[in-house]
């Protein structure tokens, strides 16, 4: 199919959807009605005895072989051709790089704009390249009929048009464990000289520990609103007094410099009560990124 | 399972032969029957089980957010969940339970050909089921990688996953042993006149499913020792940064858990087409082309793993080849209900409940095959792979399908070997409540999927919730269906009305020996002089 004649991969991927469940329900309509129309027919209280004892017929036989044979066929090709549509990138599509994490998106730019949050201009193609840094994840956007998987070790891709502005769901569809299901965010299509405004927008007074925060991901598990996520909030946290487990112990603390740096780095010495022991280590952050990541959530009240 | 108790056996009956009534006479026996009911009460056992997790995790998902459990308990759960119901419920299920208490009488042998590997098999399957038992409560506690085990998740996952697997290793090795014992079983044991057109169709799916378990088997033990490799010896087979794929233990993975489809399912089908004809009275429709359509399942559906992993980055090409034998493999099970439906035209149809099941298997069976199509094509697979869709898909298959012929079974098989049946009522009020049940629960759960909700997923979106709910209060219908239908069967069992040797009208051979079989099943070798749905010649009207 040639790909400049696809208007939207829910467009190329719907009509084969129609096709199938349509031949389906007859299919299944029609096994059920004839079923049950003999079971009434020839029920004991009315076939006392079996009026043929028939044991097959090869005509039947080669009819139905044959028929379900074409109909397969025709499902094949057009499933095949509609599968062609999700591949072949429409000219001129806008490049974007999605990474997974457990448990997080991040989304960066050509011109190196990152955000956690996929922007993307109204009708326009976008291609997305797909990454993954630790396990499996997979790439869902329900609205577009999109799916693919992010490989570690592999550079897979997928596209889509979002021919409206609006907030669509992205899902992460590949089990990647404790946070699997929280590991969603949302397609938002902007109109295209909003979209550009947005894409140039250089955030000058953003905290560089913020920009660390998003970039590892650390923000999938921690919000910074006081919201609840899978780890504590990050909001307010300096300066609370937490209770934990310790080497098995539970003991209470308040939260200050060496408390931060701690859970940074060696995230399983301490467990806060209520909260899974999940996060995993970064071991190529630098001591400076770590304090300048600190310093921010401690800022933070 | 006490031997003399609540059986009206006949002195020679296979319950009272040792003499001795203790466990060992029956956790030592080598008599198929026996083995068979062995097979039988720990299948059951772990299905119940798994039931009950499958009842939380719906309990879980009733509403959004945290409802009885947190994520780590969810993701356990279904991965035990999941793991049980294939590995230690229904892949041994048919061969280990209904194959060995009624293959070696409907060909008319003594037993098994090899009657000690048989009970080696029974022991391997509770060896491993105990050691999957052992990793769910020591190390890290149960494993949460799903029942699937992808790398690189499950080489990194801090639970338990080594033993798990090496647990699930084990049980592979009693499938095999089956397989082996049967395939030499049904070449070697037939009676004199028992030609292999005369072969009744359970046997014929159990021979195709046999060349299954021998053949497939092996490289899920491979692929399930690579895993401990690269957990415990870090060899990164699958690991990129050491020159590893993860792609390519999905296709180890799939290579056998395809294949392993059907051996969940061709027993089944056998089942549907013993109880059909039984209680049409008329000859099954196409006997040829039902047994020649399992060996072609059998054969065709193990070059089709790759549709599991449309998304997971393999190439176009492949997706075109896999796709295409997909829908090949697709026509055989078509010709199957249509045959089926065909044997029902002109008969004398009784519907008691082995009949119930086997119809209903037929429209669940039909669902899950039909939506199966949606799967195999490629363009359609990306949206609803890794989705509700799916989960509900293969509980149409797998529950729909195998656990309603396996109840099918149970009514129609258990009578003989007990000598005493269950009641008819309260019988078909449990179906009846189960095939409602378990269509809300399932139909629901395929229409989130269509909306978008991932599988495995232990919280949702608001927009989910009303669906879910109805998913779940499904399952509870169906949860007490199969409460029901357990109470009456085993109630039944124990101090039911006594049956004949011939309660259905059934022209194969077990129907021709007493019930409860003698220990040698047959006084002397039997001769078959005619065909296995052959009434008119077995006496019935
Ligand atoms: C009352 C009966 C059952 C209920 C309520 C039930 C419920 C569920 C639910 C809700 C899930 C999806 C979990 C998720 O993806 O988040 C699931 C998964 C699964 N079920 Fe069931 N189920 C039942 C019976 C069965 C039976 C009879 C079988 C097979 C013979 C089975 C095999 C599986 C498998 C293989 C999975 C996939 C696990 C995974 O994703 O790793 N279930 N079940
Ligand atoms: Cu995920
Ligand atoms: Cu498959």
């Amino acid at each position: 199919m040639d790909p400049n004649l696809i208007t939207s991969t829910q467009a190329a991927v719907d009509p084969v959807f129609m096709f199938i469940f349509g031949a389906c329900l007859l299919l299944l309509v029609g096994i059920t009605a004839v079923m049950v129309w003999f079971v009434i027919r020839y029920h004991r209280s009315r076939a006392p005895a079996p009026t043929s004892c028939c044991e097959g017929n090869v005509w039947l036989e080669i009819a139905w072989t044959l028929l379900p044979t074409l109909l397969v066929l025709a499902m094949f090709y057009y499933g095949w051709a509609g599968y062609l549509a999700l591949r072949n990138v429409p000219k001129g599509a806008m490049e974007v790089t999605a990474t997974a994490r457990m448990w997080s998106w991040n989304f960066t730019y050509t011109n190196g704009k990152s955000s956690s949050k996929l922007y993307v201009p109204a009708g326009k193609p976008v291609k997305v390249n797909l990454v993954a840094t630790d396990v499996l994840h997979g790439f869902y956007l329900p609205a577009f009929r999109v799916k693919r998987d992010l490989v570690p070790g592999m550079t897979n891709y997928a596209w889509f048009i979002a021919t409206k502005p609006g907030s669509y769901d992205l899902f992460c569809s590949q089990y990647c464990g404790t946070g699997h299901s929280a590991m969603i965010t949302t397609v938002e299509a902007l109109p295209p000289a909003e979209f550009l405004a947005w894409l140039n927008h250089r955030e000058g007074g953003e905290h560089r520990g913020k920009e660390l925060l998003e970039k590892h991901g650390c923000l999938g598990c921690h919000s910074l609103d006081g919201s609840a996520k899978i780890g504590p909030t990050f909001k307010g946290i300096y300066r609370s007094s937490v209770r934990f487990m310790a080497a098995g112990k539970p003991m209470t603390a308040t939260v200050d410099d060496a408390y931060l740096t701690e859970s940074i780095v060696k995230p399983s010495a301490k467990i806060v009560e209520g909260f899974p022991a999940i996060m995993p280590t970064y071991p190529d952050l630098t001591v400076e990124e770590v304090k300048v990541m600190v310093e921010f959530i401690e800022g933070l009240k | 399972m006490n031997s003399s108790e609540y059986s009206p056996a006949t002195p020679s009956s296979f319950w009272n032969d040792t003499g001795s009534s203790g466990i060992t006479a029956w956790i030592f026996s080598t008599d198929h029957k026996r083995i068979g009911l062995l097979y039988f009460w720990s299948v059951l056992s772990f299905f119940l089980v798994a039931v009950v997790l499958g009842l939380l995790l719906r309990i879980e998902l009733m509403a959004p957010g945290r409802t009885i459990m947190g994520p780590e308990t969810y993701n356990a759960l279904f991965t035990v969940h999941g793991a049980i119901m294939v590995f230690l419920f229904i892949i041994p299920g048919f061969p280990g339970a209904f194959g060995n208490l009624v293959m070696p009488i409907q060909i008319g042998a003594r037993d098994v050909s090899f009657p000690r590997l048989n009970l080696f098999s029974w022991w391997l399957y509770m060896i491993g089921a105990a050691v999957i038992i052992t990793a769910l409560f020591t190390g890290g506690g149960a494993p949460d990688t799903g029942w699937t085990f992808y790398v690189p998740f499950s080489a990194r996952s801090g639970t338990n996953v080594s033993l798990a697997v090496f647990g699930v290793f084990i049980v592979g090795f009693s499938s095999i042993v089956t397989g082996v014992n049967f395939v030499t079983t049904i070449h070697r044991l037939r009676a004199p006149g028992m030609s292999w057109d005369r072969l009744p169709l359970f046997v014929w799916s159990l021979y195709a499913t046999a060349w299954v378990q021998i053949l497939a088997t092996p490289i899920l033990g491979i692929t399930l020792l690579l895993i401990i490799a690269e957990r415990v010896l870090g060899v990164g087979l699958f690991d990129p940064v050491k020159g590893g794929d993860p792609v390519m233990y999905q296709h180890l993975f799939w290579i056998y858990s395809h294949p392993a489809v059907y051996i969940m399912i061709l027993p089944a089908m056998g089942v549907i087409s013993e109880i059909i004809p039984v209680f049409s009275r008329k000859p099954v429709f196409g006997y040829k082309m039902i047994a020649f359509s399992s060996i072609a399942i059998a054969a065709a559906g193990s070059l089709v793993w790759g549709h599991h992993m449309f998304t997971s980055g393999i190439s176009d090409r492949a997706i075109l080849i896999f796709s295409f034998l997909t829908f090949v493999v697709a026509i055989p099970s078509a010709i199957k209900v249509f045959n089926w439906v065909s044997t029902l035209y002109r008969g004398s149809i009784s519907l008691e409940a082995p009949m119930l099941y086997a119809l209903s298997f037929i429209i669940l069976f039909s669902i899950g095959g039909l939506t199966g199509l949606i799967l195999g094509a490629a363009a359609t697979d990306i949206h609803v792979h890794d989705t509700h869709f799916v989960v509900g898909h293969f509980h149409y298959v797998i529950f729909g399908g195998s656990g309603f012929a396996l109840f099918g079974a149970m009514h129609y098989w258990l009578p003989k070997f007990y000598g005493r049946r269950y009641a008819e009522k309260p019988a078909v009020v449990a179906w009846g409540l189960m095939f409602v049940g378990f269509n809300i629960t399932y139909f629901t759960m395929m229409v989130l999927g269509m909306k978008g909700m991932p599988r495995r997923y232990y919280d949702y979106l608001p927009e989910f919730a009303p669906l879910n709910l109805v998913a779940t209060v499904g399952s509870w219908i169906l949860a007490v269906g199969l409460v029901l239908m357990l109470v009456n069967l085993i109630r039944g069992l124990r101090g039911g009305e006594p049956v004949g040797d011939n309660p259905w009208g059934g022209a194969t051979l077990e129907w021709t020996v007493p019930s409860p079989p003698p220990t040698e099943n047959f006084p002397e070798e039997p001769v078959v002089t005619h065909g296995p749905y052959d009434f008119s010649k077995s006496g019935m009207p």
